[in-house]
């Protein structure tokens, strides 16, 4: 049984969540400059070539990217034969994100009720799903998720007579709503199957995958260009000052469903997709 | 005021005047000069509490513009941290009281509601967009901060920002122009 103290736990979120913060990926990067390439709008190449100084300004000087430093979202898989010593591990992850948040000068974005709406003042707690899985590793990925974007995600219960083509009509149909309004370019995770929770989980861990790189399953992959290729023309385009930009990826995860159910939940992401993740 | 820059873009100075709002069309780009009052969610519920009650504002925003932000805590020796702006939409809800009291500019991004177009025509008002996301860049524009009303608000509180030449365009005109709805049609496909 491999030992992992909570101090370990809470210094690796803690630079993650900087990190997600200050440092926009490679993958994010190659997508600005690929959609420079094909952008027809003069407003919208404007907005992407911002985006990719703010890039720039935020990692060199450890601004964040963006003011809305986000609801942090942790994905945590557990090894089974590890022991987390010292405290609980949901402590850990929380602690780490009240360090990471305090000393490295971001935005405390939450509040403790939903009703009385006063904030934390550190940006704890973080959301935590957690997975047991085989051998002696803790896997930490964490998410620093912007409010406008999320306040743009939906859910719908489809039947299975609606299959993939309603589908792929209720994931555009999210784009389009969301508009000028979730920061586009975005990115759709969409979480397809399970129960009414499970799909919306899937839907955030979709987030995960790598711009620009294929999903595994080559019939899930052609629903995702499909889509990818519809969104893009609808011309709202960067910042919806219209374009041909309007989303940079869509990614999709499935889970078994009920022979009654056909789940679909999308997370829209904006541009500011700001993740990071650390095996210990 | 606002004058024609050679590069072609409108430098806007605060105040503004209903002349200067008329003057300014969708799709225009500027750059800001002088002051934006930050106030998003929490600070605007309280602005509208003070009016549902007849007591006076902390901030006159006759001539002013609010900028819908948040911003980041800054960096010792720094003016401010990250400084983008929040969803306009959600101060839908309050924006035609003040509208109605002469504010002249807001800032934000994402669509207004119908209401808030039809007061922006009314009482002579803009609506700027912002790159949302791109806090970092915007926050070289900002050259004095200081917290006017709400300071337990944390970064909801009502600034008082000093700006020279902040980027921004205008998404909705006083002759009910929508940047918007005209992009979106230029570029569907």
């Amino acid at each position: 049984m491999r030992e992992i103290h909570v101090s370990a736990i809470s210094d690796a979120v803690k630079k993650l969540c900087m990190e997600a913060n200050w440092d926009l990926g490679p993958d994010m990067l190659r997508a600005f400059d690929q959609a420079l390439k094909t952008e027809r709008s003069p407003a919208g190449k404007q907005v992407l070539e911002m985006l990719k100084e703010n890039a720039q300004i935020a990692r060199t000087q450890k601004i964040p990217y963006c003011q809305d430093t986000g609801f942090v979202v942790c994905f945590a898989e557990l090894g089974q034969d590890v022991h987390i010593t010292g405290g609980l591990l949901t402590d850990a992850i929380n602690t780490g994100v009240s360090q990471g948040y305090t000393e490295g000068y971001l935005r405390a974005s939450i509040v403790k009720s939903p009703f009385d709406r006063k904030n934390t003042g550190d940006n704890t707690p973080a959301v935590i799903h957690l997975d047991a899985v085989p051998g002696g590793n803790v896997k930490l990925m964490v998410m620093a998720k912007g409010g406008g974007c999320e306040n743009r995600s939906k859910y719908k219960m489809l039947t299975p007579a609606d299959g993939p083509e309603g589908v792929k009509n209720f994931i555009l149909e999210v784009i389009k709503t969301a508009g000028p309004d979730a920061c586009p370019p975005l990115i759709a995770g969409v979480g397809v199957g399970g129960t009414f929770e499970k799909a919306a989980i899937l839907s955030k861990k979709a987030l995960f995958r790598e711009i620009g790189s294929p999903n595994p399953d080559p019939a899930l992959d052609a629903i995702e260009k499909e889509v990818l290729d519809k969104a893009n023309r609808l011309g709202i385009g960067p910042q919806g000052y219209g374009g041909d930009t309007t989303a940079f990826a869509v990614h999709i995860l499935t889970y078994p469903c009920h022979i009654t159910s056909l789940p679909v939940a999308v997370t829209i992401e904006c541009h500011a997709h700001r993740h990071k993740e650390v095996t210990l | 005021m606002i004058k024609l820059a050679a590069d072609g873009i409108k430098e806007v100075t605060t105040p503004l005047s209903d002349a200067d709002v008329e003057s300014l069309k969708s799709g225009d780009r500027v750059r800001l000069f002088g002051v934006l009052y930050t106030a998003r969610d929490a600070a605007h519920g309280r602005l509208i509490a003070l009016l549902d009650e007849g007591k006076p504002l902390p901030i006159d925003v006759k001539g002013q513009i609010i900028y819908y932000t948040g911003p980041s805590p800054a960096r010792p020796g720094m003016v401010i941290g990250s400084v983008g702006p929040t969803t306009g939409g959600r101060m839908d809800k309050y924006a035609p009281r003040l509208l109605a009291l002469g504010l002249k500019g807001m800032i934000g991004k994402g669509a207004r509601s119908e209401p808030v177009r039809e007061a922006m025509k009314r009482h002579k008002a803009v609506y700027f967009g912002a790159v949302g996301g791109a806090g970092a860049y915007l926050s070289r524009y900002v050259k004095k901060v200081e917290i006017v009303a709400y300071e337990d608000l944390g970064t909801e509180a009502i600034r008082r920002m000093a700006v020279e030449g902040f980027p921004a365009i205008v998404v909705n005109d006083c002759h009910g122009n929508d940047l918007y709805q005209e992009g979106m049609k230029a570029y569907a496909r």
